[in-house]
């Protein structure tokens, strides 16, 4: 039995920074020894104590909806959870639920993207093979990430994620007002004076890199229907020796043989075609939208920023006139802004760093994906047909 | 007629092995047996070069010229190097030399020409008859024209194929039996095997012309995936400015992507010449139909000749009887306004008899032709049938070998890329 998380009693569990600067510091320097296991994310598996899957998908059909749910199942020995095992079913709301709380509590860190929301229904079959498919790998693909991250994976939304029977998602759209509330009202008033260097870098990265991305991402598509046009003629081509094969004595097995072969190339040309689409298409798309994700949190640090500048501002100007003390809040926002600046600095070189692998993966795959296909249209050529010819 | 161009054996006939070295002919499968024109001489078109001048209407035009190179083979088999005889032609004199063969030989499958306007191109390849590439290619097809006449049994003895190689002369156009090769008639006892063949010849032509369409379609498609593989080449290379440690691996990479776009135009280039093996066979398919015909033309002659000199007999015994059998225009005119008198009669036997004389030698004459016909263009049938069937086996080993280089080339760049990709 699954104990259930404070959620569904109703007591807000949400907290708004991290609990104090010290025990971040802490999770910091854990987050250093965790550094050098992501240059091998997969490779050394002692410091990980909570591995998460996502598979399994099942479509259910009620009178007012069909959806398609999956399995997460989740193994662990840290004691923030009850049980070592979990194993609940959860549907994409479930997973943008968890995404917008983890936002929400945790402000200053960036949080790994889903899938797109919302697809246009008569373009694309929610329900087909591929479709969920390709949707589940990018859901497992986040959960994984969320999982791995030393200061999101101790989340308690998370933890009632992955183990309440009965997500209790209520709450969020209460706090989800609450936060809009304070984000207009830091908005409203303030300015930021610079962006520090270092942040301005990264966003001036983040926007060249994603439109090298967007660039690639035309360049696949384009490639994808060059293929499919190729494909297309390939196939008459293949028929039309096969046809002549009819009319020949002695050239029946030559024929045929060359015909052999341009089917092979056909099938080969297919499942390289859906290579593509179905797994490097849907990564590459995922990415431009972590570095969406990535922009966003480098816009509210830039908010924080503004927010502690504005005060501080406002409070030396007291102080000048009637020497009112710099008050509480002033300070606090200060601690805010250093930590934001600190996370989002952590966040940054792992983030680098998994997407160095995750790149180096995907481009890799890419050209194995090729050297496959010419190994595969080569052999009967040398097996087969040859030997028809001899 | 057919033995107009005919001409004595121009050396003594060698039984001796006067066999060509490798290196001076390079179409050595084609020498056979007996005396051909090729165990003589040394023939090659060398070159191709642009004139103008004033054509038949006095208006200013700009055609290509070919050079024919004939060198003497017994000279070069002792070792000397003379000199070749050389003179330029251009394309319609090839025309004017083939009609007269297929005149003159109609019982052989005259080998075709390369093809007079770039047909079956794919978007790179311009359909211009002046771009450099297609006259190269025009030029190797006429040689391989004149080499494939020149060791043919029959059609290397020819006079005028001689001149053609040789001297300067003019042509006239080709007689009216080429005309009669194309008109349509309806034959009562063809040789079956002659039909099958003339349909066979329609098949090759269908399928060979259908194939060299969709092969050109198929290189057009294959030129754009590989081409659009080269943006990777310069995004990557963009991409590597942002990066650090990924930079370097990126750029090479790029670099692969580059050279795997530029590797199709060889690809296609070498592919050309298959297709070029496949048009020859899409003409020669034509010339066979050719030869069908004129088994088809000879033995309609025949027919309507017999047919002809059966009603002049049934003519002669009407009016030798008085008795009609058959009904007929004078055989009416005469119930109608009566018998004609004794000596008219007479004097239309009289024709009647020499025209059946006539008749009967105009069938024997028939006969002989479509004998002939059939016997020799069964031959040159079977000869053209090992011919291509050797030929296009070859041309398909040589298709499927570059499809194997093909893909080794994409392994090997793939490959190089694969490392860069590693070394991010």
């Amino acid at each position: 039995s699954t104990q259930e998380a404070g959620l569904t009693n109703g007591t807000p569990v949400e907290t708004s920074s991290p609990a104090s600067v010290s025990s971040l510091f802490n999770r910091l320097q854990l987050d250093d020894d965790l550094d050098a296991d992501s240059r091998d994310p997969y490779g050394c598996t002692e410091t990980r104590d909570l591995f998460v899957t996502v598979d399994d998908p099942k479509k259910h059909v009620s009178t007012m909806e069909t959806y398609i749910t999956y399995r997460v199942s989740t193994k662990t020995t840290r004691i923030e959870f009850d049980l070592p095992e979990y194993c609940v079913r959860r549907r994409y709301q479930d997973f943008d639920w968890l995404r917008i709380k983890l936002e929400d509590s945790q402000p200053t860190h960036l949080i790994p993207p889903l899938p797109e929301k919302f697809v246009m229904k008569g373009v694309v079959d929610r329900f087909s093979e591929e479709f969920v498919e390709t949707r589940m790998k990018a859901l497992d693909k986040f959960l994984k990430r969320v999982a791995d991250h030393p200061v999101l994976s101790f989340n308690p939304h998370l933890n009632a994620f992955l183990s309440a029977k009965d997500l209790n998602k209520r709450q969020g759209l209460a706090l989800l007002t609450k936060v809009g509330e304070s984000v207009k009202h830091v908005a409203g008033g303030y300015k930021m004076r610079a962006r520090p260097p270092e942040f301005c870098a990264m966003g001036e990265y983040l926007d060249t890199f994603s439109q090298k991305l967007g660039t690639i991402d035309r360049i696949a598509q384009r490639i994808l229907k060059e293929q499919s046009e190729y494909l297309t003629e390939l196939r008459e081509y293949g028929t039309l020796y096969s046809s002549w094969a009819g009319s020949e004595e002695e050239l029946r097995r030559p024929l045929e043989g060359v015909a052999g072969c341009v089917t092979t190339c056909c099938t080969g040309l297919e499942d390289l075609s859906e290579n593509m689409s179905q797994d490097f298409l849907p990564v590459l798309r995922e990415y431009i939208l972590y570095i969406e994700s990535m922009k966003n949190v480098l816009r509210k640090r830039d908010l924080s920023q503004a927010e502690y500048e504005g005060r501080l501002e406002a409070a030396v100007l007291r102080k000048q006139e009637d020497r009112t003390p710099i008050p509480m809040e002033v300070e606090k926002c200060q601690d805010k802004v250093e930590c934001f600046n600190a996370d989002l600095k952590a966040d940054w070189e792992r983030w680098q760093s998994n997407k160095r692998q995750d790149f180096k993966q995907l481009l890799t795959g890419m050209a194995d994906k090729n050297i496959n296909y010419y190994e595969k249209v080569m052999q009967p050529v040398i097996n087969d047909t040859l030997t028809r010819f001899k | 007629m057919a033995e107009d161009g005919k001409e004595e054996s121009m050396a003594t006939d060698d039984d001796s092995d006067k066999t060509a070295e490798d290196g001076a002919n390079s179409l050595n499968s084609m020498v056979e047996e007996g005396c051909t024109l090729l165990r003589r001489m040394e023939i090659c078109v060398a070159e191709a070069e642009k004139r103008s001048g004033k054509n038949a209407v006095n208006m200013q035009e700009t055609f290509t010229v070919y050079l024919i190179e004939t060198r003497p083979m017994d000279a070069l088999n002792e070792g000397r190097n003379p000199a070749p005889d050389s003179l330029w032609r251009r394309y319609s004199e090839f025309e004017l030399l083939r009609n007269y063969l297929i005149v003159t030989y109609p019982y052989i499958v005259v080998p075709p020409l390369p093809e007079k306007r770039a047909e079956f191109v794919w978007h790179k390849l311009s359909a211009d008859n002046m771009d450099p590439d297609f006259v190269e290619r025009r030029r190797v097809g006429l040689e391989n024209f004149l080499l494939r006449v020149a060791s043919h049994p029959v059609l290397s003895n020819d006079k005028i194929l001689y001149h053609f190689l040789t001297e300067v002369l003019g042509y006239s156009a080709a007689d009216s039996r080429l005309k009669a090769l194309s008109a349509t008639f309806r034959v009562r006892n063809p040789d079956k095997r002659f039909m099958e063949m003339k349909h066979y010849s329609d098949e090759l032509q269908s399928h060979t012309s259908q194939l060299l369409r969709a092969r050109a379609r198929v290189a057009d498609r294959l030129y754009g995936v590989y081409k659009v593989h080269g943006n990777y080449g310069r995004v990557f290379s963009e991409w590597s400015a942002i990066e650090k440690e990924m930079g370097d691996g990126l750029q090479s990479a790029g670099h692969h992507m580059d050279a795997y776009a530029a590797s199709i135009d060889d690809i296609l280039e070498e592919e050309e010449h298959y297709a070029d093996q496949l048009k020859e066979y899409l003409f020669y398919a034509e010339a066979l139909r050719a030869v069908c015909r004129k088994h088809e033309l000879t033995q309609f002659e025949l027919e309507m000749a017999s047919q002809d000199l059966i009603s002049k007999k049934q003519q002669r015994e009407e009016l030798a009887t008085g008795i009609v059998r058959t009904f007929s225009f004078k055989g009416m005119t005469n119930k109608l306004f009566g018998q004609e008198a004794p000596e008219q009669r007479e004097a239309r036997l009289k024709l009647l008899e020499e025209l059946i004389a006539e008749g009967e030698d105009t069938v024997k004459e028939k006969t002989v032709e479509c004998e002939e016909h059939v016997e020799r263009a069964w031959v040159d049938m079977q000869r053209f049938k090992e011919q291509k069937d050797k030929d296009l086996r070859e041309a398909l080993i040589n298709y499927a070998v570059m499809q194997i280089s093909m893909c080794k080339k994409g392994i090997q760049v793939w490959g190089n890329a694969k490392e860069c990709f590693l070394k991010m």
